[in-house]
Formats: C-alpha cells, sequence, structure tokens
C-alpha cells in the first residue's frame, strides 16, 4: 500500500467492461466491473482461457473493450488516442519482447525517447534504471538483448516498462518463462523495488502462489473474466468463497494461509524451563506441574539450548550436552506461523521456541495454537463476507 | 595455355570497349535493383498483412519467372521500343520476386512479442513499422537483394537481342560469327565479366549489408 498518499483513490477503475469479438455470439470478457487503489499490486488468476490476459490488455487498450468505460486515475480514457495512453503505461509481457537491433539502453529509453526527452535527461534515466534492476550500468547498457540470460533480459523488460516512470504497470505472466530460482529472487527484487515506488500494478498469473506472493489483493476468475472472489490473499485462504475458488487455491491453502498470520498475533504457550544449573529437582517438579514432556534448557541468559525429558534429567550429571534434542531453530515475534509450523515439523518436542529481540526465552509455540489461529482467521474473514453481504 | 594467353591479349587489345559495356551491364543492373527494392518494399509492406492480396501478388511475381527470359524481354517491344528499356522492363520482373518474398518473409520472421510490446509502449503503426518491423526484417530484405542482383546480372546479358547495351554484345559478337578469329574470345569476354560484375556488386552488397545490420542482429 502506498504509504505517501494521504487516503486510497482508485488508479483503475473498470467500469462494466466487456469484450465480445465479432463474429463470436459468447463474450470473451462478460461486464466486468474492477477497481484498484493507488500503489496497489491486483492479480488476476485463474485457469487458461478465462480471459484474463484480454482483461489486462483492455486496460491499456491493445484490445478495445466493446462496452463500458475506463477510468484511469479519474480520467475517461475510453476514447483518447490508445498510442499516448499506452505511453503513460507500463507494459510487461511473459516474452519480452525486447528489440533484438537495439542496445539494452536504447531499449530502455524507447518511451522517454518518444515522449521527447532529452538526451541527458535520457541518459541518467536509464542508468539509474539499470541500477534499478540490479544490472551494473557500465556491464550491460550496450550489450543486445541476445547477450542476455532470460531473467536478466526480464530485468530490462522491467526497466523498460519503469522508462517514463508511469503510474500505472501491466504485466502479463512477467515471471512465467523464468526458472524457478531465478523466478523467486525476481518476485523478491520486483516486491522490494514496489515498496519504493508505489505502482498501481495489474498482474496477470495462473499461478496461484506467485498470485499469493505478489498480490495485496487477488481477484479469482472464472470463465469470461467473470471475477469469483477478489479480496485480500490472506482472507480468500481462509475463506474461498465457493467450490470453484476453493478448487482453485487447491490443497493447502490453509498451510499457505499460515504466511499471512505473524507470531505476535498468538498467545504464547506458557512452557516449564531450567536455566543451567538450576537443580534437578526443581526442573522435575516444574515438569509435574506443568504436566510437560519436555522442557526447555537455557542458558544465563535465557537463551534457549536443549529440549530436555525427565529422564534427560536424572541420567545427567548437571551437563545435559547429549541429552534430549538441540533448539533446532529460535522464532521471533514478526515470523509468520508457517515458520512456526516448519520448527515444531524439525523440533523433537513438536513445539517452536519464540526469543525475544536479544534472544531471550519468551514462550514456546503449539500445534493448538495454530489451529486456532487460522480458525480465528477463517471465522474473521467469514464474518467479514457476512457484513459484506448485510450490507449489499 | 596459348589459349589462355590469347584470351588475355584479346582483353587488353579491347579493354576500352569492355570496360563500357561491363559499366553500361553494371547501370542497367544497378538502376533495375533500385526501383525493384523500392518497389517490392513498399508492395511486400502492403500486402504483408492482406493474406489474400499477398497470395495473389507472390503468385503472380512467381509467374513471372516462368516467362522464358528471351520471350519477355521481346514481348515489351511493342510497348516501349527497342534498346534498354524493354530489357530493364523485363529485369525488373525478375527482379520483384526475390526481394519481394523475402520481404514478406522478412516481416514475418518479426517476432509476435517483439511488436506486441513495441505497440504496447504506445508505438503507433508507423512507428512499429520503421523503427521495429523494418530495421528487424532488414537483413532478409537485403539477402533477397543480392538474390536479385546476381540474378539480373545474368538476365542482362540478353538485353543486346532487344537492341540494350551490356556485356550481351561480346556473347552475341561471337556466337554469330564463331569459327572466325577470336570469335571464341569474344564469347569467353561475355561470360567472365558477367560473372566477374556478379561477384563484385554482390561482395559490395554483402559488404554494405554487414556494415549497415545492428550487431544485435548480426549472425
Amino acid at each position: 500500500m502506498s504509504e505517501h498518499s494521504t487516503e486510497p483513490t482508485t488508479m483503475i477503475h473498470l467500469d462494466k467492461v466487456g469484450k465480445v469479438y465479432p463474429g463470436s455470439k459468447i463474450p470473451a470478457v462478460e461486464e466486468l466491473t474492477l477497481d484498484v487503489p493507488r500503489g496497489e499490486i491486483l492479480v488476476l488468476v485463474g485457469p487458461s482461457g478465462c480471459g484474463k490476459s484480454t482483461t489486462l490488455r483492455l486496460i491499456n487498450r491493445m484490445i478495445e473493450p466493446s462496452s463500458g468505460r475506463i477510468m484511469l486515475d479519474g480520467k475517461d480514457v475510453t476514447k483518447v488516442n490508445p498510442d499516448h495512453l499506452r505511453r503513460q503505461i507500463g507494459y510487461v509481457i511473459q516474452q519480452i519482447g525486447l528489440f533484438p537491433h537495439q542496445t539494452i539502453s536504447q531499449n530502455i529509453a524507447t518511451v522517454p525517447k518518444m515522449l521527447g526527452w532529452d538526451k541527458q535527461r535520457i541518459h541518467e534515466r536509464t542508468e539509474s534504471l539499470l541500477a534499478t534492476v540490479g544490472l551494473d550500468p557500465d556491464q550491460y547498457r550496450d550489450r543486445y538483448p541476445k547477450e542476455l540470460s532470460g531473467g536478466q533480459a526480464q530485468r530490462v523488460g522491467v526497466a523498460r516498462a519503469l522508462g517514463a516512470d508511469p503510474d500505472i504497470m501491466l504485466m502479463d505472466e512477467p515471471f512465467g518463462a523464468i526458472d524457478p530460482i531465478t523466478r523467486d529472487r525476481l518476485q523478491n527484487e520486483f516486491l522490494r523495488l514496489q515498496a519504493e515506488l508505489h505502482k498501481t500494478i495489474v498482474f496477470v498469473t495462473h499461478d496461484i502462489d506467485e498470485a499469493i506472493k505478489m498480490g495485496d489483493r487477488i481477484a479469482i476468475l472464472g470463465e469470461r473474466s467473470k471475477i469469483m472472489q477478489v479480496d485480500t490473499p490472506e482472507r480468500i485462504l481462509a475463506y474461498p468463497v465457493d467450490d470453484f475458488v476453493n478448487d482453485f487455491i487447491g490443497t493447502g491453502s490453509t498451510i499457505k494461509g499460515l504466511n499471512f498470520l505473524d507470531v505476535r498475533s498468538l498467545k504464547l504457550t506458557e512452557y516449564p524451563t531450567m536455566v543451567v544449573g538450576d537443580s534437578v529437582e526443581s526442573a522435575e517438579a516444574k515438569l509435574r506441574e506443568a504436566s510437560s514432556e519436555w522442557l526447555v534448557l537455557l542458558d544465563e541468559q535465557r537463551r534457549p539450548l536443549r529440549w530436555l525429558k525427565t529422564e534427560d534429567l536424572r541420567s545427567g550429571s548437571g551437563r545435559y550436552d547429549d541429552k534430549g534434542g538441540e533448539v533446532v531453530e529460535v522464532l521471533h515475534q514478526d515470523d509468520s506461523l508457517f515458520q512456526a509450523l516448519e520448527h515444531m515439523v524439525q523440533n523433537v518436542s513438536g513445539s517452536s521456541v519464540v526469543v525475544d529481540a536479544n534472544g531471550a526465552f519468551q514462550g514456546v509455540v503449539q500445534m493448538a495454537a495454530l489451529s486456532s489461529a487460522i480458525r480465528k482467521a477463517q471465522r474473521e474473514a467469514q464474518r467479514h463476507y457476512e457484513e459484506m453481504e448485510d450490507l449489499a | 595455355m596459348e589459349a589462355l594467353t590469347n584470351w588475355f591479349t584479346y582483353v587488353k587489345d579491347n579493354f576500352e570497349f569492355i570496360l563500357e559495356d561491363t559499366l553500361d551491364h553494371a547501370q542497367m543492373v544497378l538502376i533495375v535493383i533500385a526501383l525493384a527494392t523500392v518497389w517490392s518494399v513498399l508492395l511486400g509492406v502492403l500486402i504483408h498483412s492482406r493474406p489474400i492480396a499477398r497470395s495473389i501478388v507472390l503468385s503472380i511475381t512467381g509467374l513471372f519467372l516462368t516467362i522464358p527470359s528471351l520471350a519477355l524481354f521481346a514481348l515489351f517491344i511493342p510497348l516501349v521500343g527497342v534498346g534498354n528499356p524493354p530489357a530493364m522492363l523485363a529485369m525488373f520482373l525478375y527482379a520483384q520476386l526475390p526481394i519481394l518474398r523475402n520481404m514478406v518473409t522478412g516481416l514475418d520472421a518479426v517476432s509476435p512479442a517483439v511488436v506486441e510490446s513495441a505497440k504496447g509502449m504506445g508505438l503507433n503503426s508507423r512507428q512499429q513499422l520503421f523503427k521495429v518491423r523494418l530495421p528487424l526484417a532488414y537483413p532478409i530484405v537485403m539477402t533477397g537483394i543480392r538474390v536479385s542482383t546476381l540474378l539480373t546480372t545474368g538476365i542482362a546479358a540478353i538485353a543486346i537481342l532487344v537492341g540494350g547495351d551490356g556485356l550481351g554484345s561480346f556473347l552475341q559478337a561471337g556466337l554469330t560469327r564463331l569459327g572466325l578469329p577470336n570469335s571464341e574470345n569474344s564469347v569467353w569476354v561475355g561470360v567472365v565479366f558477367t560473372v566477374l560484375l556478379g561477384l563484385v556488386l554482390d561482395l559490395v552488397l554483402a559488404t554494405f549489408q554487414r556494415l549497415t545490420t545492428a550487431r544485435g542482429l548480426r549472425i
């Protein structure tokens, strides 16, 4: 979300936009109404052939809508010169489409040049954009597209789309043809970039995981681009409105939803602990009192060391280096519950340890807490939808 | 060996005429190629995205190549008289096909993604053509121009039969008095210098193509 704009304004507003191809009775896109607030990434996701790309291309009128209105930043652009319109909108496609006969700098300078920027300004812009997308200008400015890898080419594709600093970016499966590792890196870099640039972005993908990762909001589209559900990823994962959405987000959606909840939102479970040097008797008493199988051994600074059981306490002679199990990883307040789940699986006790900023023990997260957090999120999402229905 | 020395002597003795005919020959070829290039590029752009016109035009230009050149040369005499004009008109018709076909192929070969991204950035149709599609088709068109140049260089040798200029004069002079002194030398001058001219023109065009093709498009 944009931090510098005082109130959220609608940047892209589609008003009953439809597309019927000549000679076809069935519309490709049926009366679509959609708002994208300034600074938001809206992801259009849906099965192939649902018209999500068509919908995207209606916004910059690569495909002329047959009905409805397109409002960008409050202006009706349904009838303006489409070429002028497109110069104001960044456009990134999966196949990238860099101009093979031009250098990387020339490619990035395409729109600024058309807009009549002076040479110096164009030069400064292309240099800074190359740096922005993580390509060293000295090394890349004079290269040709064929001398780039797929990942590098798409970085240039993004830089070129950002050329004249458009407010709006349209991205059609931009990372779809890139290997998974590079894709993950490009996604992360792009999100970091977006945190600075606050562009208003419509992003098309068929990959629900990419949608969940990239989207401030996700619109799940069915046939003819009918919006089945549009909401934040966490609410869609917590409360898919119907079978179509449920099927589309697939199995494991609840676990994916854990990504959006953090440790801070949980009440930590009290857990027996002992500090190195404490007596075995006092530790045993704590275990009995809490009727717990495990306790956490802490060092003098209360940093967690090991998981210990009653028998580990008895057998040791004040040293527990090889007893019980190591505390493999620790959670911080801003870690996600997905990480908490992962640590649970890794730790011998089936719980995960939370520490404060100094690394001192704060409590543990147990499975029951996760499942109640999920149920709480689901209840909240459901209540949200019920309220919306009541309003309607 | 003696025949070869003999031939070189003949070439030396007649060098002034040979040079003149070679230059005439080259001039005809270059004018025809220049006109055919302009015409074919324009026609190619026009028919490229019109499937019906495209197949009709390509079939007709292909048809020209099947008409025997001598007949085609003679066909134009009633229209434009004798001399270079009927010859050049016929050469023009032959020169069209390779350039036109390569023009269309070159435009076809432009990646749809490149055109899509050009359009998406707001290049209008004219800018798409001049800044993207033509520059990308250029190397392929250039290849067509080179083929046409070789083709018309050979065909131009027949121009003499309809009263035109060029190295055909040595062929005709030799062939009409075959067996007489120097007749074979004359024929060989016609053949060798036509081939040499073709090679030189191709070399010049190849160098030009190399120098004018963007580094990103070179293979």
